[in-house]
């Protein structure tokens, strides 16, 4: 599982990405995090608020900062649907 | 707002059995009734504001301006209309921008709304409100506006897109995606997600509030009011432009100066001074601005800067004017 924070830097964005962090561990999954701060990179997710969390290349929550909790329920629904699909 | 200066008395008088007319008790009485009005304010004017903004994301503010804004004046007033309830964070200048300027909203009308989301801030409102009144609060939205709305009209006149990186424009030939989808959020949901936005942001500023309310009332009984009439009061031309350029630096700490401006205001400092200095510390963010420079050019930057700051002293200037 590939997680991505886009955001330009603010304390925001490094709250989101403390948060993901936290979730990560909380759940031990297997994921590997990626911050995005270059602003051409964020535009191609088409979004106009950051901080934005991608899960798999898939815009999950923009503009706020979940809770670690919050974040590990939606990783884990993330995992669901694509055990669906396979 | 009465319930608030009865709370105040029954706590200074009946509980603390504080002796009328003291400096202390007026220090106390102050500081119990404008904290307790302020917060409660705050509570609700700002979970109003978060509940209406639930329903208007950037990207629905992006199709009206495109749909809806076929007359560039009425263009240049929806952006503004809708600054005052969509703040954004100072992070999402950028990607705002980009995005406004891909699906063709004009330049001019990108910078009124960049100039009128924070130059109207909900927080400076409520306390506005709060220490003086609705009169004093409508000022301050409308000068906010005005300024937003023909600074946007200047730079669109001005014809600046040269001062836009050039990246910015790579992608307008692509098709946006204008059609909004309602996201499916329950009203339950919608009301919960504010009251947490409302609690965690007074979490944040509450300190200030409490510290800017602190110094106010301790200056409520002692502070030598000659001495900052003297250096801010009518009898200074210069005090405008003072307070303007020491207010933007300070934008970190808008919650908490603004309590200390409207002592200042008590004390005998006129509202258009004190007005243009909460604007300047508002209105005007460094954060945002080395942002911007992602996307625009440093002239443009000076330009959009230079409008604001003299558009801020103007109105101070004009409202020391009209109410001296």
């Amino acid at each position: 599982m590939i997680i991505k924070i886009l955001g330009t830097g603010c304390p925001n964005c490094k709250k989101l990405y403390e948060n993901t962090k936290k979730a990560i561990e909380m759940g031990q999954v297997a994921a590997s995090i990626y911050k995005v701060e270059d602003v051409r990179e964020i535009m191609k997710y088409k979004v106009m608020t950051t901080p934005v969390l991608v899960i798999d290349e898939k815009v999950v929550f923009k503009g706020k900062i979940p809770s670690p909790e919050d974040i590990l329920k939606t990783i884990f629904n993330e995992m669901l649907n694509k055990n669906k699909d396979s | 707002m009465q319930i608030f200066t009865w709370l105040a008395d029954y706590v200074a008088y009946n509980l603390l059995h504080l002796e009328k007319g003291q400096h202390l008790t007026s220090a106390i009485h102050f500081f119990i009734e404008d904290t307790s009005k302020i917060f409660f304010l705050l509570l609700v004017i700002i979970f109003i504001i978060t509940y209406i903004r639930s329903y208007l994301t950037p990207e629905k503010v992006r199709s009206l301006l495109v749909k809806k804004g076929k007359n560039v004046y009425f263009a240049h007033l929806l952006a503004d209309l809708v600054g005052i309830i969509t703040p954004f964070c100072s992070c999402s200048a950028v990607p705002l921008f980009i995005g406004f300027v891909e699906a063709g909203v004009p330049l001019g009308v990108t910078f009124t709304y960049l100039i009128a989301a924070p130059t109207v801030n909900e927080v400076a409102l409520v306390l506005l409100y709060g220490l003086f009144g609705w009169e004093i609060a409508a000022i301050y939205i409308l000068s906010g506006e005005v300024i937003a709305f023909f600074g946007g009209i200047i730079i669109g006149a001005l014809k600046l897109e040269k001062y836009v990186e050039g990246y910015v424009y790579e992608n307008v030939s692509t098709e946006i995606d204008l059609e909004v989808e309602d996201v499916k959020i329950t009203f339950k949901e919608r009301v919960n997600e504010s009251f947490e936005y409302t609690m965690n942001l007074i979490k944040k500023i509450g300190i200030w509030v409490i510290i800017g309310i602190g110094m106010a009332s301790g200056m409520h009984g002692w502070a030598p009011t000659g001495f900052l009439a003297q250096i801010a009061g009518p009898g200074n031309p210069f005090a405008v432009l003072i307070a303007v350029l020491v207010g933007i630096p300070l934008y970190s700490n808008a919650a908490g100066m603004i309590p200390v401006v409207s002592e200042l205001i008590r004390l005998g400092v006129p509202v258009g001074t004190a007005l243009a200095f909460m604007m300047s510390v508002t209105a005007v963010s460094l954060p945002e601005t080395i942002l911007l420079r992602q996307v625009i050019k440093p002239q443009l930057i000076a330009i959009f800067l230079g409008i604001v700051t003299v558009s801020i002293i103007f109105t101070g200037y004009l409202f020391n004017f009209l109410i001296p």
